[in-house]
């Protein structure tokens, strides 16, 4: 005879803890497979579609952590981007019906090393992080210091250093300064280097009658 | 003092947790059983999948009815009596029985991804859409960001079939709906902007119930720029589903059909459940951004939405109010149709980028100007009105630690109960 008393004990667990488990491994597989795919299809637009999986799947894990707003945020602008992709795809690499790339075996190789070592940095940062391997109940209040999440660099950004805190009798000091202004002037050298290359790229009009 | 962070996880809420809890009661199971949240989201799954093809089965035959009208003539007649209000049915029914066709030089996996890539960002956007005070299927703090960005995923499907089809009018179908989207995308999202910066939240179900009371409450008469947004937001709207006079990928009299000149029978059909989907969402979100959402021009139902078992007949009547007004934005956009010829691309192009943008960012300064500054409008002549941005998402309103110490609450998006 089967015993089930294990079984049910594991439906019976609340819903916050089951589901997320197999969502979470659920969209994990995916990111991973499509991206598997993209690296090893060969032609353009199937390699852009399977990307769009793999981002989707991405913006359904940072749903699923309740970041809302980022998940949305990597719909808009990482999964519509690769609309853009899949237009320059077709439109400036077709020279016949449909398009397949050749990898060379010297990329295999150069694209290895690269990824292993992007993943081995990655995956280091993400087990020596203590708060990550924390489980937390629902309604838990937790100090900021205490966590180690993003939230000082995100709180640090509007204004609020929760590293560098003046305690006084009236409450925290005034708003010290954050990373604002410094994130702000990355943004406007972006947006200058936008226009440059907007500008390098802008198709020279020949008039008639004059030499380029 | 202490910097604090409120974890919460897990927990739906809303209309899914009610429902599943009420379905785990029925089956004695205790009320946090997962077997009732996946009865409750199959429910809101079903019932929004219904919305969609419901919706499409009398969008099409009121576009033919209009149509008619429009051109001096009858339109359906036959099937189904009076009014031909079977006709669609019937329409349905050739499709089902239709040879289901692909071009041999055709991309066998993109051409039969497609449709279903279309009708899932279609289908996706409804799941945030709230129909009344709470009633979503997901009650997202970024409902309108999450629409707008799923929105426009649509446009995948289109592409991937104008490419995958092998053929030179969809490819030509594909290329110019995708100039198209991605340049309309910028004015569509200003255009969003402008009510969200009034009301300060992105919550749709926040931004709905700041809007209940008199009509005078809706947003359009918050200060004299709405309605201009409004006029630029449906343009844009209009623009984004693909609909005449924006409808280039089709565009039969140049194109065949465009990007579906190839498919035929259900995957075709699937493509217009998707248009007329999306048509939905977009005057759905005028209706919730701009004309009071569930609320009516009267605030009939106020005393009883409250209190705790009438609150339902409140949003049974509030839920009526939204479709019918949702209904009103697509009849316009049918009636538009038939009124107005086809731009050309160029004309597309430079309605958005010379027309819709700067319209949009004007009224955008412009509204914060008014807001800041507080100047009178229609709005404000309302005896007893909440200023806006009185109503709050429920963990920013009345969390005591939230509203006492300087504390950052991470929690999922919560009914605004």
């Amino acid at each position: 005879m089967t015993d089930f008393t294990e079984l049910s004990a594991v439906a019976m667990l609340p819903l916050g803890i089951v589901w997320h488990t197999v969502f979470f491994w659920v969209f994990a597989a995916l990111t991973s497979g499509f991206a598997i795919a993209v690296v090893l299809e060969k032609n353009v637009v199937r390699m852009a579609l399977y990307l769009i999986a793999t981002l989707s799947a991405t913006a359904a894990l940072f749903m699923l952590a309740g970041a809302h707003f980022i998940g949305a945020m990597q719909i808009m602008i990482y999964v519509g981007g690769t609309l853009v992709l899949l237009i320059f795809g077709v439109m400036l690499t077709a020279q016949s019906a449909f398009v397949s790339m050749r990898t060379s075996g010297g990329e295999w190789v150069t694209g290895a090393i690269l990824g292993g070592v992007l993943f081995a940095m990655l995956a280091t940062n993400a087990i020596s992080v203590k708060a990550w391997r924390t489980y937390y109940k629902e309604g838990t209040q937790v100090s900021v210091d205490a966590v180690e999440t993003v939230a000082p660099i995100g709180l640090a950004l509007v204004g609020i250093r929760t590293d560098a805190r003046v305690e006084s009798p009236s409450g925290p000091a005034a708003i010290q300064s954050g990373y604002l202004l410094p994130f702000e002037i990355i943004s406007v050298h972006l947006l200058v280097v936008l226009i440059g290359a907007a500008y390098l790229a802008r198709t020279k009009v020949q008039l008639p009658g004059r030499s380029a | 003092m202490r910097l604090n962070v409120i974890l919460f996880f897990g927990k739906h809420p809303g209309a899914k947790r009610i429902v599943a809890e009420f379905i785990n009661s029925l089956l004695s199971l205790s009320s946090d059983h997962a077997l009732g949240y996946v009865v409750a989201s199959l429910i809101h799954c079903v019932l929004l999948l219904h919305v969609i093809a419901v919706g499409a089965l009398v969008f099409i035959w009121m576009e033919r009815k209009v149509s008619g009208r429009i051109q001096d003539r009858l339109g359906p007649t036959r099937v189904g009596g009076r009014f031909g209000w079977l006709q669609t049915l019937a329409d349905g029914l050739k499709l089902i029985t239709k040879e289901d066709l692909m071009p041999g030089a055709a991309d066998p996996l993109l051409f039969r991804l497609a449709p279903y890539l279309s009708f899932a960002a279609s289908f996706t956007a409804f799941l945030a859409l709230p129909f009344a005070d709470g009633w979503a299927a997901q009650v997202l703090n970024v409902g309108a960001f999450f629409v707008l960005a799923v929105l426009g995923l649509e446009v995948f499907g289109v592409i991937l079939a104008g490419y995958g089809s092998g053929s030179k009018w969809s490819l030509f179908g594909g290329m110019r709906e995708a100039a198209q989207v991605v340049s309309y995308e910028v004015p569509l999202g200003l255009c969003v902007l402008v009510p969200v910066t009034v009301c300060g939240t992105l919550n749709l179900v926040t931004i709905g119930n700041m809007q209940a009371g008199l009509f005078t409450n809706w947003l359009i008469f918050q200060n004299p720029f709405m309605p201009i947004v409004f006029l630029a937001f449906f343009t844009c709207a209009m623009a984004s589903v693909n609909r005449a006079p924006f409808d280039l990928a089709e565009a039969e009299s140049e194109l065949v059909a465009g990007f579906h000149t190839e498919y035929s029978g259900l995957r075709w059909s699937i493509f217009f459940m998707a248009e007329y989907g999306s048509m939905f969402v977009v005057s759905a979100l005028a209706a919730i951004l701009f004309f009071g959402a569930w609320h009516g021009p009267l605030p009939v139902f106020a005393s009883i939405s409250a209190s705790p078992y009438l609150m339902h007949i409140a949003n049974l009547a509030g839920c009526t109010n939204f479709i019918l007004k949702t209904v009103i934005g697509v009849t316009v956009m049918i009636w538009i149709r038939w009124t107005l010829p086809r731009l050309r691309i160029d004309q597309v192009i430079t309605m958005c980028w010379k027309y819709c943008v700067p319209i949009a960012a004007f009224c955008l300064v412009g509204t914060v100007a008014w807001e800041v500054t507080g100047l009178p409008w229609i709005g404000d002549m309302t005896p007893n009105r909440n200023p806006m941005g009185s109503v709050r998402e429920h963990w920013a309103q009345d969390d005591p630690v939230a509203s006492t110490s300087h504390s950052v609450v991470i929690a999922e998006g919560r009914r605004n109960d």
